[in-house]
């Protein structure tokens, strides 16, 4: 199986993902730049990265959208295949249509960089098949825009069909205002469209790829996608 | 760029206006300097030659009242593959055939003003020293220093101040891994902002800062040049604040950390290819100071047209645009002939290059404008090292020495103090509370390369060496410096190898900000004098050699000057990261231990401060060949894998240095502790050389051999227990109500309105 890794030029965890990827999870992994046209037919899942993709002084993601790469990554996922917006690759994927809702500022109007507890509200995904159901993952978050928000009918739909992934949570996994660090409507933390081949997520699983920095609970992830394709 | 761009007809210097005696004291040069440039120049400069000389000469740039001093540091030998000041950053040998650039620089006066924008471009400005050297930056840290925490000036300070590096590290993608934050008095109006940061770059990928090649051609990269922090280095940050200092928010420059992000990919990929010759980044002074300073290395000079410099506004003149501290522009010299390579890199990464001058053989800088030369000037006749002067001012003891020198402890009534509630009232305060709500603002993360934040010092693994990292902090206790400013310069450079020993690191290099008054004061110039004094000998003692780093002076209002405040900032080098080593208590039953000497000191004390509001006393005192063994010693411990935390007594002292291990122990592990004598000097002295270690029984005893042989002071005084923190049962409480009080201290204090 095969990663590739957008790099927008304000992408700044795009070395983090092709390393967590490449290094941590063995998988095979490649840069996709975002002025390139096409997409190599040998790529099984993309990874939008964090950071600022093109500035993000208007809204996160919201230029993105109109990159030659995208183009491409949309037809990509609209043909079932794999793809994975972490922090600004999610507010991407949501500014682009690919996944409902919005990413709006953090209710403490601050930038949060921080351990969260997630819990697995889904494992019958090709992203959390490792993980069983309420498992608990420790994972950080750093973003200023995660606060999760979209229309009533919208979040009914995204909870009766098993669409949200990902909820913040205590540490014993209790689900509460108190451990919701941007303010998401239900602690939403992560979801994946109807097919379920598109995820996002604001946390960022790859820098908890590697027992040196204090915690591997992500590379789960990545390890649940390369199981599915090997 | 055709040959017709230099073809000038007139070849007199034309000046907008008349220059006299009066443009250039309006500049900030003295009666003394203008002669002396006059003289150098064998006529009457043009306006904007004069303005050059304004910026290149002030304090900011030319080092004018320091250099003397400076150069008695040690700034070459051990690992240092430059000399300090030699580059844009200092360069340290790790092995393997890679280097760490670092760096540390001010930006006080900017964020005193403009918190968010100065704070901002205080950081971006630090990390283009970094990779311009083709260094990529792998971490960021802040020293920051404000009033105290009860004015609402003081949170708009604080918050435009974080808010301001929050914006521009996280999104340019370099983790804030550290630094530090002091409230007091002192720094009210003159609030500290001091950005570091730290590259890694393989040793043969390096790039200098010199020009060469005659016929060379010379590109301006990066933004465009507008009329932002013109007079930011000559008026704004070389000289003190007053009543007007509010209308000069227009010289403090705006920073676009998407920008510098482009910048740097660039900078790197083009430094790769091999066509650079030389790079500078613009900051200070702009393309004045990137010119001539380049030119002066290279002993050449360039032509240049400032009508071929992309600019944000029509109509500038060339004395605005050799001034304009627009932010995110890099001067480099590209070999002649491979100009298009350099020009496909910067398409690839969407960034303006343009090229505006070239490089001569005659020394001269020669600017051209509306089809007038507008000056002529020789490169080395505006810079340190060349002609730019260089004083030694008078220095005079300061009168307050002779009273907090003398100030007698048994005057005041410490005895009747609750150790309790002093305990809890350190806890509280702001300089020693917990900083979450400034670092959880930071991305400390991103490249993951951040080992931990928690302890001493920063940690960094080096993904290009496996198995090896950095350990990395910033220190300065300035109540010791103001109170010797000799032994407190000792106690920074200490207290900063100190701290990345208890990480693990043997420390290797510092590099430093030194924050002063105004040096035409004599009192404060002898504190910067003897502070050199101290840190030179210091650092030849620890062998950690100066890089380099930035002078601040003029850091004073209405006639109140800050505390002298040398900050240090140290890089550790941790060969195996397996033997790392951090603060916090790991095992209950495990056996507390204080390494070191206790003098039960409490000159400029927090808790003298908290309880007096005085700062006041002897400085602590440090012995550095004391010091010296202790930190070998701990070293010595950590590697052979006996010891399981290091911590050091700082502020607040031996109590808080064991609530700190306890508030940061993942399981909530306390202690019990039992001294000969819980009184208020042993509990909350801040005595230097010492270092709080636990351990398990059975190193016990090998612990103790290795003390006995180092001949190193060892007291054991307690053991790690569950949940409870308690000292000779006068001070008990539970580990969680630490927390919460270390915690919430900060919070509370922002959340409130004055």
């Amino acid at each position: 199986m095969k990663f590739g890794v957008v790099v927008f030029p304000g992408s700044n965890c795009d070395h983090d993902a092709f390393y967590a990827i490449g290094t941590n999870a063995g998988a095979n992994v490649q840069y996709l730049w975002h002025k390139d046209s096409t997409i190599p037919s040998d790529i099984d899942c993309i990874i939008l990265p964090g950071g600022f993709s093109y500035g993000d002084y208007l809204r996160c993601g919201s230029i993105a959208k109109y990159s030659p790469i995208m183009r491409e990554v949309i037809n990509f996922a609209s043909k079932g295949g794999y793809l994975m917006g972490i922090c600004n690759g999610f507010q991407i994927l949501t500014e682009s249509g690919l996944l409902p809702g919005a990413l709006l500022r953090n209710t403490s109007l601050n930038f949060a960089c921080k351990d969260v507890f997630l819990r697995i509200e889904n494992n019958d995904t090709f992203y959390t098949n490792n993980f069983s159901r309420s498992d608990l993952i420790r994972i950080p978050i750093a973003h200023g825009e995660g606060n999760y928000f979209a229309e009533p009918e919208t979040i009914k739909e995204l909870e009766d069909n098993d669409q949200v992934i990902f909820r913040y949570c205590s540490p014993e996994g209790i689900i509460s205002d108190e451990y919701n660090p941007n303010g998401s409507i239900n602690n939403i933390a992560g979801i994946v469209n109807k097919n379920k081949n598109i995820l996002g997520l604001m946390p960022h699983p790859e820098r908890y790829s590697d027992e040196l920095l204090g915690c591997n609970d992500g590379i789960a992830i990545f390890l649940s996608l390369i199981r599915r394709f090997n | 760029m055709n040959s017709s761009d230099f073809s000038f007809k007139n070849n007199e210097i034309f000046s907008e206006t008349e220059v006299n005696e009066t443009t250039a004291l309006e500049l900030g040069l003295t009666e003394d300097e203008y002669r002396q440039i006059v003289k150098v120049l064998g006529r009457t400069p043009s306006y904007t030659e004069i303005g050059i000389y304004g910026v290149m000469w002030s304090e900011h740039c030319s080092y004018k009242n320091s250099i003397k001093q400076l150069k008695t540091l040690p700034r070459s030998g051990g690992r240092l593959l430059v000399e300090a000041g030699a580059e844009n950053a200092g360069l340290v040998d790790i092995g393997n055939g890679y280097a760490i650039a670092f760096k540390i620089e001010s930006h006080n006066h900017p964020s005193a003003i403009e918190p968010f924008e100065g704070a901002a471009t205080g950081v971006g400005g630090i990390l283009r020293d970094i990779f311009s050297m083709g260094a990529r930056p792998i971490a960021a840290l802040n020293s920051l220093r404000f009033g105290e925490l009860n004015s609402e000036r003081t949170k708009f300070l604080l918050k435009g101040v974080v808010h301001g590096i929050s914006h521009y590290g996280n999104s340019f993608g370099v983790p804030t891994v550290g630094g530090e934050i002091y409230f007091e008095k002192c720094y009210q109006d003159n609030p500290l902002v001091n950005a570091m940061a730290v590259g890694i770059v393989r040793t043969d990928k390096t790039a200098t800062a010199t020009a060469s090649g005659e016929g060379n051609p010379v590109f301006i990269i990066g933004s465009s040049t507008g009329r932002d922090g013109i007079h930011g280095a000559s008026l704004l940050a070389s000289r003190e604040f007053d009543e007007k200092t509010d209308d000069m928010r227009p010289t403090v420059q705006v920073g676009d950390p998407f920008a510098e992000k482009l910048l740097l990919e660039a900078s790197i990929e083009l430094i790769e290819s091999g066509v650079i010759v030389g790079i500078q980044d613009m900051g200070a002074a702009g393309i004045s100071c990137s010119t001539s300073e380049m030119s002066a290395k290279g002993e050449v000079g360039m032509d240049v047209n400032l009508d071929l410099v992309p600019l944000r506004e029509k109509n500038m003149s060339a004395y605005e645009i050799m001034l304009s501290e627009s932010q995110e522009r890099m001067l480099i010299i590209v070999d002649k002939g491979r100009e298009q390579i350099a020009i496909d890199i910067c398409k690839k990464w969407d960034i303006p290059i343009k090229q505006i001058g070239v490089i001569n053989g005659n020394g001269k800088l020669n600017i051209f404008r509306n089809g007038n030369k507008v000056a002529e000037l020789n490169a080395d006749s505006l810079v340190l090292g060349g002609s730019a002067p260089q004083y030694d001012r008078e220095a005079v003891r300061p009168e307050y020495l002779n009273e907090t020198e003398n100030f007698d402890f048994s005057t005041i009534d410490i005895n009747s103090i609750n150790l309790s509630e002093a305990f809890i009232k350190l806890l509280n305060s702001p300089n020693i509370a917990s900083k979450r709500w400034v670092y959880e603002q930071y991305d400390s993360q991103v490249r993951t390369n951040t080992v931990s934040i928690k302890g001493d010092a920063a940690i960094i693994r080096l993904k290009e060496l496996p198995g090896k990292g950095i350990a990395v902090c910033t220190d300065c206790n300035s109540r010791y410096v103001y109170l010797n400013p000799y032994q407190g310069a000792m106690a920074s450079v200490a207290e900063a190898a100190r701290n990345v020993v208890c990480a693990g690191a043997t420390p290797v290099a510092i590099t430093n900000c030194l924050n002063f008054g105004n040096p035409y004061d004599k009192e404060v110039y002898w504190q910067f004098k003897e502070v050199i004094r101290g840190m030179g000998d210091a650092c030849r003692k620890f062998n950690t050699p100066v890089t380099g780093g930035n002078v601040s002076f003029h850091n004073e209002s209405q006639k109140h000057a800050i505390f002298p405040t040398p900050v240090i900032g140290m890089l550790g080098v941790i060969e195996n990261l397996d033997l790392r080593s951090s603060a916090d208590f790991k095992n209950e039953n495990d056996k507390i231990f204080v390494l070191g000497w206790d003098r039960e000191e409490f000159g400029g004390s927090e808790f003298i401060k908290i309880y007096f509001n005085k700062v006041t006393g002897q400085a602590p005192v440090l012995d550095i060949d004391n010091e010296i063994n202790l930190q070998a010693t701990t070293l010595e411990l950590i590697n052979q894998k006996l010891i399981n935390s290091a911590h050091d007594c700082s502020e607040g002292g031996l109590a808080i240095t064991l609530a700190e291990k306890a508030i940061s122990s993942g399981a909530n592990l306390g202690c019990k502790i039992v001294l000969e004598n819980a009184t208020a000097a042993a509990l909350f002295g801040e005595s230097q050389s010492r270092i709080v270690i636990s351990a398990a029984d059975e190193n016990i005893e090998k612990i103790k051999e290795i003390c006995l042989k180092n001949n190193l002071p060892l007291l054991q005084i307690g053991e790690v227990v569950k949940n409870t923190f308690s000292i000779n049962n006068e001070i008990e409480f539970s580990v969680e109500d630490l927390r919460s009080n270390y915690e919430n201290a900060i919070p509370n204090l922002i959340n409130k309105k004055f």
